[in-house]
Formats: C-alpha cells, structure tokens, sequence
C-alpha cells in the first residue's frame, strides 16, 4: 500500500475528501455529557482518541488492513473508553470543577503499551493502555476459577502455561498530577525528551517530569502583584517539536512569546515575542478580542508557528517576529457581525488549527458545521462541510460558499442563515496521511482522501 | 454554563456596521452647534449611544458571572479591557461627564429600554427616518432619576477624569453619588481571594438586583425569533436574577464585589 503524499505533490489537483466514518447518536438525543472537547490522533495515527464534556475518554484504534475484509480496511473501531475525569467540588471557593477533558496528548510509545495524558480544568492524568490477550492456565495451588485448591488433591506439579483469551484492553491511571494549578488549564503538551510535559494555565505554566507528581516547576507566570492590573492571559502553549528547551505560548492580546528553559529557570522574559502591529483602520472596540490567539501549534519541521484567533490563521516563521509570514482569511464575513457575536458570546469562541502531516495544508473550524482548509503551496483554500445531511459514505465532500450579499450561487449559504450553534472547535489530522478527524458537537467525523480510501 | 450562543439576532445588526467602521466618535459634523451642549448632544450621532450600548452589555457579561462553575478568566479579562476601553475613550470625548449622573430610581430598567430605542432609531437613521426614537431616549434620559449608572459604568470614571462640563444638563446631583470610581470596582472584580473571604452562592445571588431579570425578559422577547440550541442558556441568564431580592442601586457597587468570590483565588 502506498501512502498518497500528504496534501499532494504540488501542480496536481486538490484532495477530494469525503467521509468515511461517523460516530456519535443523531442530533435529538444529544446530552450535553457526550459533546467532544477535544480530539488527538496518536504519533503513528493508529489510535485517535477523543474526550467529551462527561470526563470520558473513548479511544478509537484503526483495524489494520488485511486482504480478508477489504472493506474495513483503516476504519477506526471503538478500542476503549474509560472515565478520566469527574466532576469535583472546590470546597474552599464553593465552585464545581467541571470533569470536561480539555485536552489530550499522546505519549510516544516506548513499549506495548500506549500512554496519554488527559487534562480537565485542574487535574492531569496519565493513563496507561495495555492489551491482555494472553492468560495463565494450569495453576497449582488456584483452580479455574481462581479458588484455591485443596493441597491434599495436588499430587504433581505443572507449569502454567500461556493460552490466548479475547483481546481485553485495560487502561490504569498511573500517574495523578493534582494540585498543580489554580487557574483553569488550558494546554498540556509532552516534550520531545519524553520525560517531561508542560500544563499551562491562564495566568501560570508549569514544567513535571512524568514521573514525579507532588513537584512541578512553574517557568511561566504573568499574575500580576496587584490583580487588578490583570489584561493579558495565556491562551494556548506548545513545546517544540525537536528542540527540548525551546517552547512557545499566546495570549489574549495577540502575541506569541517563544522561550528558552536554558535562559533562566522562571521563563518570564521571551526570547522572542512575535506579535503583529494592529491594523490601523480596521481599529475597533472588538480588536483586542479578535486577536486573542486560541490555539498555536508547531509546524512538523519545527520551523513554523500555527495561529487562530477569531477570524484568521496565521504561519509565523520562527525566525521573524515582525509579522507572520501567511495570514488565511478564515471567515472575514463575520468582522461586520462582531457586535453581535459579541452579545452571545461566540467571539469567544475558541477555535483550534492543524497541520497535516507535510505542512503544506493547514486546516481550521468555523461555523455552521464548516470546516476550512488552506494550501499553503497552491494558496488555494476549500470550505467543507461536516454534517449528516451532506456527507454521504463515500461520496466526495462538495465544497460550500457564503456568500456576502451580492450575488448568489445555487446552493450559498448567506451570512445570516448560519448556524453559531454548529461549531468546529476540534479537528485533528493524521500524522502522516490524509485522515482528517473533525468534532461537530457530539459526532466524530473522520474524512478520508478519496484515492487514499479506494486503495484499501 | 455560560449562555448557550445563538444566532444574531437583528437588532443588533446596525449596531455591527457602527462599529466596523471603527471610527473615533465623530465629534461634531457640519451642522451641529457646539454651544448649547442640548443641542449639541441631540446631534452626535449614535455612535455615542451605541458605545453606551456596548458598555451596559459588557458590564451585565461580567456581572453574569456568578454561576456554580468559575468562570472563564480569559473572557472576563477580555470583556474588562473592552470596558475599559469604551470608558478611556468616554473620559478623553468628555461625555463620560455627560452620561454620568443621576440620583435615584430604577435606572437600569429605562436604560434597558433605552437601547431597545437605540436599536430601533439606528435603523431608522439608516433608512433616512427622521430619528424621533432619539428623541424620546433623550427625555427618558431627562426624566431620568436614576441612581447610578454605577451598574453600569457606573460609576466614576477613574478619579482623574476632568470635571469641567458643569454647564452640562445632563449632569445632575452631586459627583459625590459616585463613590468608589469605576476604575475601583472594575478592579475588584480581579481582586484576589487573599483580600476577601469566600462567600457562598446563595450570598451572591441575595446582592443581585432584580432590574436585571427585566433586562433578561427584554432581551429574550427580543430573541424570541431567533434558534436556541439547549434551553440551558436563557435559563442560565434568567434564573439567578429571578432569584434576587430588590436592591437598591447602591448595592450595585457591593455586587461587583461578590463577583469577584467567583473570579478569585488564592
């Protein structure tokens, strides 16, 4: 089986996606419990998991292809769901901690098992993955049922020996990083010397080593003395990819600050801020909330920064701290809306970004069910749709317009008829193939690229 | 649970093509008389009122936030530089002094009202109407013996604002109605846990006022056409205030306080 290259060679036609699987109940038996926060897609892409507002984890793992069953071939089955968080009271504040995962990463995996790190607003855990299938038979001091014998019965002894069983997939949390935050975590990410992780805060980001959880270093923290001097938070924050000492964190005025470990052992002062001057004449009382970054992510090379915020994304190049270096119109229509998405509150909507596995095509939710995708080679961009109605297995995806007034294709969807409720928050790309997993509310959508799925 | 998002509804659409423009209030036009500050008012265009509009919707976001969860700090942060913002440019244009005022009475409630007007004359002034709805804000204004737009700006400005405008006719009693500038309780609400003992939920909601309920039924039957996902937003934003006792406005200050058992921590 060959890979078809990650976004294509350039010069030859764009992906055609269309939608392969879809997990989750239809839209009227939704429970608030079962709508996706987040979504991750392991190193290998093999396993993709998935965590909702109920504190669930549900790991799903792609059925290796086999000339048996051709037509299952790369599905991704349901391989185990587990509770990772629940719902806590602070007793000290009389406030709920919500069990909602926020965030998950993977760990890369070092043995059989697989590990990852869950994060609800205060507490991360690590959870290991392991497959049984495998028991023990032929004891000699237990039976079958596990019951001891009665000694005088045993009159010789035996080897227990190994016999298959019905793969099992048990899943322990080993490792509980409590305590560790005040504020409400936003991101967790696992460094490429994969014995330490970071959690960031609004306020603070802290540095464990994966072993160790009653101590954490804090390498960020932008509290003020007096909080009523509080205007900038963190937002989002990344490890780089390759560089062990090297990470980046946004804020919610717009800027970038990437550090380095080695500088000093409380990162307060960047070694590099990145942060694009304001457009003057576009000036207005929603600028600075449109600029809050909601997700940065590190481009696969480690050259390049991702950014969203409200209504872009932007590359920054690592190297240039002046202004990024692409900026992708994610639904500029809505800049004249902001007053109103301000009053139901969707301009703080925080929307995260991917990139695939090649870096040349970066990818981002929006409203109405739409999700968006940019060529950064052929500067070409699509609008998809994820949504029952419009995704039949199979077919390929048709590219959607809104279109701004003026005139108007068949089939435009008009500014005003979108739906603010059908949010894409969370999208993930496969690591190295064109598998893409967006969460529309409480259904998981996984789009294949046509020609990768036919040759299945 | 913050309030579930819905579609946009159309008042507000105007409201969205003021401010793209982004424009520093456009102080006075051609025609306008500089002199006689009525007048004078009377022609500055809803950009003013608009911004005032702004103003009271981010005041009541960050007065939502006594709920069961803590609530978002980057949101609240970013509503409080908006309103900050909106004040700075009020006290350089000088109309912070204009808007500031009033004694007594149910002031909120009218100022609900108000916007509603606001919304309605917007329209009309993009049709070309002549703006009749202005002028029945301005007596609702006049007449208008509110104690404090402490709940929303409320309050002073920061105590550096200059007072000049004395000949202004909006401007009614005393400047000492305006205790505790806005700046203050801006601030409280960012106030650590440090300074203040937790309160509990109930405590936070007795403080609420009632006024608030009206402005959640005004803004609901506004909505009324528009797509709700869950219910759990409009009953979110209704069900605390339905709860509270009717307060005086002066409690208004007090009651940014308790907002900030919720946005604090030791």
């Amino acid at each position: 089986m060959s890979h078809k290259q990650a976004g294509g060679p350039p010069g030859e036609s764009a992906v055609d996606w269309c939608l392969y699987q879809l997990n989750g109940a239809a839209e009227f038996e939704v429970s608030e419990a079962d709508i996706i926060s987040t979504v991750e897609f392991n190193h290998t892409g093999e396993l993709l998991a998935t965590g909702d507002k109920g504190g669930r984890v549900v790991i799903f793992q792609r059925e290796p292809e086999s000339k048996n069953e051709p037509y299952n071939q790369g599905e991704y089955n349901v391989y185990s769901t587990f509770q990772s968080h629940e719902p806590e009271f602070d007793y000290l504040k009389s406030l709920e901690i919500e069990e909602k995962i926020n965030k998950i990463k993977w760990l890369p995996q070092q043995n059989a098992a697989h590990s990852l790190l869950s994060t609800n607003d205060k507490t991360i855990k690590l959870w290991k993955i392991t497959e049984r299938d495998k028991r023990p038979e032929g004891y000699n001091l237990k039976d079958e049922e596990g019951k001891l014998k009665d000694l005088s019965t045993v009159t010789s002894l035996q080897v227990p020996v190994l016999k298959p069983m019905d793969l099992m997939v048990e899943v322990t949390p080993r490792r509980i990083f409590a305590n560790g935050h005040t504020y409400h975590v936003n991101s967790i990410s696992v460094n490429s010397d994969c014995e330490t992780y970071m959690s960031a805060d609004d306020l603070r980001i802290n540095l464990w080593h994966l072993a160790i959880t009653d101590r954490s270093f804090n390498i960020v923290d932008i509290k003020p003395a007096n909080m009523e001097d509080l205007t900038e938070v963190i937002t989002a924050s990344e490890f780089h990819p390759h560089h062990c000492n090297l990470f980046v964190y946004s804020s919610s005025k717009g800027s970038l600050r990437l550090c380095d470990m080695r500088a000093s052992a409380l990162c307060d002062k960047h070694s590099k801020l990145y942060e694009e001057p304001e457009d003057p004449s576009n000036r207005s009382f929603f600028s600075e909330i449109i600029s809050s970054v909601s997700d940065v992510k590190f481009s696969h090379s480690g050259r390049y920064m991702l950014t969203r915020d409200y209504l872009t994304v932007k590359v920054w190049d690592l190297n240039m701290e002046t202004k990024p270096v692409e900026t992708y119109q994610v639904h500029d229509y809505l800049r004249s809306k902001l007053c109103s998405l301000y009053e139901n509150d969707c301009i703080f909507d925080k929307f995260e970004c991917a990139w695939n596995g090649s870096d040349s095509v970066i990818m981002t939710g929006a409203y109405n069910n739409f999700f968006r995708m940019f060529d950064r080679n052929t500067k070409r961009d699509v609008t998809l749709e994820a949504s029952r109605e419009s995704s039949k297995p199979r077919a390929i995806l048709k590219p959607r317009r809104v279109c701004v007034g003026g005139k108007r294709r068949k089939d435009d969807i008009s500014v005003d008829s979108l739906d603010f409720t059908k949010k894409i928050l969370h999208t993930a790309w496969h690591p190295t193939e064109n598998i893409i997993a967006i969460a529309a509310t409480n259904n998981l959508y996984i789009f294949q690229d046509k020609v990768n799925s036919e040759m299945h | 649970m913050f309030l579930t998002p819905v579609v946009p509804h159309w008042p507000f659409y105007n409201l969205d093509t003021m401010f793209v423009r982004g424009l520093k209030r456009k102080c006075f036009d051609g025609e306008e008389d500089i002199e006689g500050t009525l007048a004078g008012i009377k022609a500055i265009p809803s950009y003013n009122l608009q911004r005032q509009s702004l103003l009271d919707m981010s005041l009541v976001k960050l007065q939502l936030c006594h709920m069961l969860v803590e609530p978002n700090l980057c949101r609240s942060v970013l509503i409080a530089n908006t309103v900050r913002q909106i004040q700075e440019e009020m006290t350089q244009d000088g109309t912070w002094q204009m808007i500031h005022t009033q004694s007594t009475g149910q002031a909120s409630l009218d100022r609900l009202v108000s916007t509603d007007i606001l919304c309605r004359s917007s329209r009309e002034q993009a049709e070309g109407k002549h703006v009749s709805g202005y002028s029945a804000f301005n007596k609702d204004f006049e007449g208008d013996q509110a104690q404090d737009s402490s709940e929303t700006m409320s309050t002073a400005s920061s105590v550096q604002a200059p007072r000049n405008l004395q000949s202004n006719v909006w401007e009614m009693e005393n400047p000492q109605e305006n205790k505790g500038n806005f700046q203050k309780s801006l601030d409280q609400i960012f106030e650590t846990l440090e300074n203040k003992s937790p309160n509990s939920v109930e405590d936070l909601f007795s403080e609420v006022d009632n006024s608030y309920y009206d402005l959640d039924t005004m803004l609901t039957g506004m909505m009324s056409n528009t797509k709700m996902g869950h219910c759990d937003g409009l009953e979110t934003f209704s069900s605390p205030t339905a709860t509270a006792s009717n307060s005086n406005f002066k409690s208004d200050l007090n009651e940014l306080d308790h907002i900030v058992e919720i946005l604090v921590e030791s």
